[in-house]
């Protein structure tokens, strides 16, 4: 890198080093053709420029097979462009199945971090070095915008649903994030900072950042709290064991998997989709539970058997 | 503009009746329906416009300063921002080219005595004021600060700042858009002149036609869009705010299938003045007419299938990413085109470096930066990491001021000799022309570095190791807003004081060059008859003929 003037941000985790090949790609053809076309018009300009009021031009203007190859070759370009971005984002965009969950929270102007393990943080996230990491985000009222840099890593965090990134860190440090949706008076306000630290450093930072129970103990409180288990314990709702993660059969003959938007909603508008067998008795906890308990119950039920290597909706 | 008694007595152009001197007072001006003179109602209306955006980005480049804000408060800049896109966008940018040149153009251009419909026209320019004054009641009593895009359930439950008589501002001022489209449309097809069949048409008239029917397509679905902000905003009916149950990415697919091909309302009637540059000082036919006339369409076209590129990371599905990156690099194919074309074009022409041929070459330049930098954002890799950065406002600034702006400028220039039948000093003109391409790139080049650095867009404060190329960027804007204020006025001056044009000054093709200058109200003392095609230049290769 080029000190003082970095052309580029920090590459430090694992999805940087392809984007940025991609980002040199796109520039070399960029300044081909830049140079290119500035060249050509100044010789041109120059070496036909007028030297009698009255003089005439040569009224050469037709030439198929000129514009058949300046059509064929930005199209031949665009072609391998398109691949390469899209299978890269294909690629970029699939957690790894053995990702750590940390759950994110948008607020005007803050972000509240939680890890499962329960520990809680404000504007400032720190995660292991060399193990994948996957965000699962919503906003408590607009929307926002997780970006790291460092990471190139990128999604909106919309109210209402969760959206998901993930990465792996490759170098300790500490990387800037930011809003980078717009979202009010003190959007560039809305920032923090990433601590990449190694393993065992985590480690020690964890427990000695734990105060209360994990999330999914928080979770299992809720679910007495909030009287879940009156029917969900007993038979009268689907029971959450080994829940999370599989195919459930709707009363209307379609099947959902049970990701973190599916409990989500089943949680918040629970008639939007019922399971076979069961009828339309649980009513609504919209506006009783905080983003941050429907996170915490949502964990909890993950705890009760997890059906490893499905996705959330990307 | 009604001082008629000059004292310059070689000049026909008091002599002689034509539309600026045919009836004086603010009533022959407020109620007229000749289409010259609301071009100029509009030339005045957005210039002003223009001026107000620009104080707007000049406040906010100052603020960028410094990394924690030199000037106002965040809340201050969101304001700023907002008026500066709102403004520019809506009130100058759409209506540049094809309310100004176009009005003042079209009939010219196809031989014909008016618009289809001049008393419409003149009530495109009411409906444009109405909107443009709500917008600047808006401003002045106190701002508002949704940011140009209007994006929800920010814009409808949570600003308590003028939301509704901005979003109702550009409401009104999109009829006129929409307006102006049908006029054109139907004075295209239906009043050119005897001959003038559609490919002898001025390519100026194809992007015109092109930008004029995404107007009346587009321009619809954005009054939509608005009309349910204010619903929700008003009665809280839940159409895009999640806490009363809408879809928040629902507005933006609403206002991106409007805002995109809007950018092609702003860059296609560019392209179009810049066919006619390139040919008139080159002296020379285009190079590809027939290539050049149906990339326009096929712009206009897919224009209306890449409104998704702006919602790769709004939480669209990856399937839908993946199309609309494949739709976004179709479009990139005939503007590729097009720029090969106007190269070719100057190949053994006879070249001439007049001011507007300056504008015209800067906007080659400009807009072969934008478009391929447009690239790194259909690309979807990419595009995740420099979405809603500097990167993106660096491109389409390169497009839309780079190009559009260079483009209106250029033809400003080209045609003002017809408009005011006056020359304006050209040595200050090709001077100014040089300010504003320096100016722009030192502006807008270090964005692009900004971006893919990581620093957002929007933000009123940032980390200090971007403020070296935020510096530089200020730096260049000052640079810019001197090149824009030279030829306001010089070209005032030349009103009065310029050297009389005569009918053709630049010695240029076109049904308009025939016409004297400044033309008569009916513009063509009897209908023309076409005999030839756009831009027969005389040929070097043939014998030389009596016309030589």
């Amino acid at each position: 890198m080029w000190h003082g003037f970095p052309l580029r941000p920090d590459q430090a985790s694992t999805i940087a080093r392809g984007v940025d090949h991609l980002y040199y790609f796109l520039t070399a053809v960029d300044l081909f053709f830049t140079a290119l076309i500035f060249l050509t018009i100044f010789y041109l300009a120059v070496k036909y420029r007028r030297r009698k009021a009255d003089e005439r031009a040569s009224q050469f203007s037709e030439h198929l097979p000129l514009e058949i190859l300046w059509t064929a070759i930005p199209m031949g370009l665009v072609v391998v462009m398109y691949l390469w971005g899209s299978s890269l984002f294909i690629r970029n965009s699939r957690p790894p199945t053995a990702s750590t969950e940390v759950f994110v929270i948008g607020k005007q102007w803050m972000w509240h971090l939680q890890h499962p393990e329960g520990v809680r943080e404000i504007n400032e996230l720190h995660v292991p070095v060399g193990r994948p990491i996957k965000l699962t985000m919503t906003s408590e009222d607009v929307i926002h915008d997780f970006f790291i840099p460092a990471f190139r890593v990128k999604k909106d965090v919309v109210p209402g649903r969760y959206s998901s990134i993930w990465f792996e860190a490759t170098k300790t440090g500490r990387y800037h994030f930011f809003c980078a949706q717009y979202c009010g008076a003190y959007h560039s306000h809305m920032t923090g900072w990433v601590d990449v630290m190694d393993p065992v450093a985590y480690q020690h930072w964890l427990s000695g950042a734990i105060k209360g129970g994990s999330m999914a103990a928080a979770g299992a409180q809720l679910y007495q709290q909030f009287g879940c288990i009156t029917c969900h314990g007993t038979g009268k709702g689907p029971s959450y064991a080994g829940l999370y993660g599989k195919p459930v059969l709707l009363s209307d003959g379609q099947t959902v998997i049970a990701d973190d938007n599916y409990l989500r909603e089943s949680i918040l508008d629970p008639s939007a989709k019922i399971v076979k067998g069961y009828t339309a008795i649980m009513p609504t906890f919209r506006g009783q539970l905080t983003e941050e308990q429907i996170l915490q119950l949502i964990a909890y039920i993950k705890s009760l058997g997890n059906a490893e290597g499905s996705l959330g909706k990307p | 503009m009604s001082t008629a008694t000059v004292e310059v007595p070689q000049a026909p152009i008091e002599s002689r009746v034509h539309y600026l001197n045919k009836s004086y007072g603010v009533k022959s001006w407020l109620l007229t329906t000749d289409h010259k003179r609301i071009a100029l109602l509009y030339l005045v209306s957005i210039t002003f416009f223009f001026f107000i955006g620009g104080a707007a980005a000049v406040l906010m480049r100052l603020n960028l300063i410094e990394p924690t804000g030199a000037l106002v408060e965040p809340a201050t800049y969101n304001k700023l921002f907002t008026m500066h896109g709102i403004i520019m966008v809506f009130f100058f940018l759409i209506p540049s080219i094809p309310a100004v040149l176009g009005n003042f153009l079209v009939p010219m251009m196809i031989g014909a005595r008016d618009v289809a419909f001049p008393r419409l026209n003149l009530l495109s320019w009411y409906v444009f004021m109405t909107g443009g004054l709500m917008v600047l009641y808006a401003v002045l009593s106190g701002g508002v600060d949704t940011g140009w895009t209007f994006y929800t359930p920010l814009s409808t439950a949570y600003l308590n700042t003028h939301v509704m008589s901005a979003a109702l501002g550009v409401f009104v001022a999109g009829f006129s858009s929409i307006l102006t489209g049908l006029n054109f449309v139907v004075t295209i097809h239906k009043m050119r002149a005897p001959g003038m069949t559609w490919f002898k048409m001025p390519l100026f008239l194809w992007s015109i036609y092109a930008t004029s029917i995404i107007q009346i397509l587009g321009t619809p679905v954005l009054a939509i869009t608005l009309g349910l902000v204010a619903i929700e905003r008003s009665f809280h009916v839940g159409i895009f705010d999640p806490a009363v149950g809408g879809d928040p990415v629902l507005f933006q697919h609403l206002f991106w299938f409007y805002s995109h091909p809007a950018v092609y309302i702003m860059i296609l009637p560019s392209m179009g003045v810049i066919s006619e540059l390139i040919t008139a000082f080159s002296k020379k036919r285009i190079f590809g007419y027939s290539f050049v006339a149906f990339s326009s369409v096929a712009i206009a076209v897919i224009s209306f299938l890449v409104w998704g590129h702006h919602m790769f990371v709004s939480g669209q599905s990856v399937y839908a990413g993946l199309v609309f990156s494949a739709l976004s690099f179709a479009v990139a194919i005939p503007s590729a085109i097009k720029v090969f074309n106007w190269t070719a074009t100057l190949y053994k022409g006879s070249v001439s470096y007049d001011a507007p041929m300056l504008y015209a070459l800067g906007f080659i330049g400009l807009f072969t930066m934008g478009g391929l930098t447009g690239l790194f954002l259909a690309t979807l890799a990419v595009d995740v990491h420099v979405h809603d950065t500097y990167f993106v406002i660096a491109h389409f600034h390169y497009i839309m001021v780079g190009g559009a702006v260079m483009g209106y400028l250029g033809g400003i220039h080209f045609w003002w000799p017809k408009i005011t039948g006056r020359l304006y000093p050209d040595g200050w003109a090709r001077f100014a022309a040089l300010v504003i391409f320096v100016g722009f790139n030192l502006t807008f080049f270090p964005q692009y570095m900004l971006g893919y650095l990581g620093m957002p867009r929007r933000y009123a404060v940032y980390p200090p190791e971007f403020q070296v190329l935020n510096v530089m960027s200020s730096a260049g804007a000052s640079i810019l807003g001197i090149g824009y204020l030279i030829p306001l006025v010089y070209l005032i001056w030349s009103m009065r004081y310029g050297p009389v044009a005569g009918p053709n000054p630049w010695g240029a093709k076109g049904l308009e060059w025939e016409a004297p200058s400044p033309p008569p109200t009916e513009n063509f003392e009897e209908p023309p008859v076409v005999t030839e095609e756009a831009y027969a230049y005389p040929d070097a290769d043939a014998p030389a003929s009596a016309e030589g």
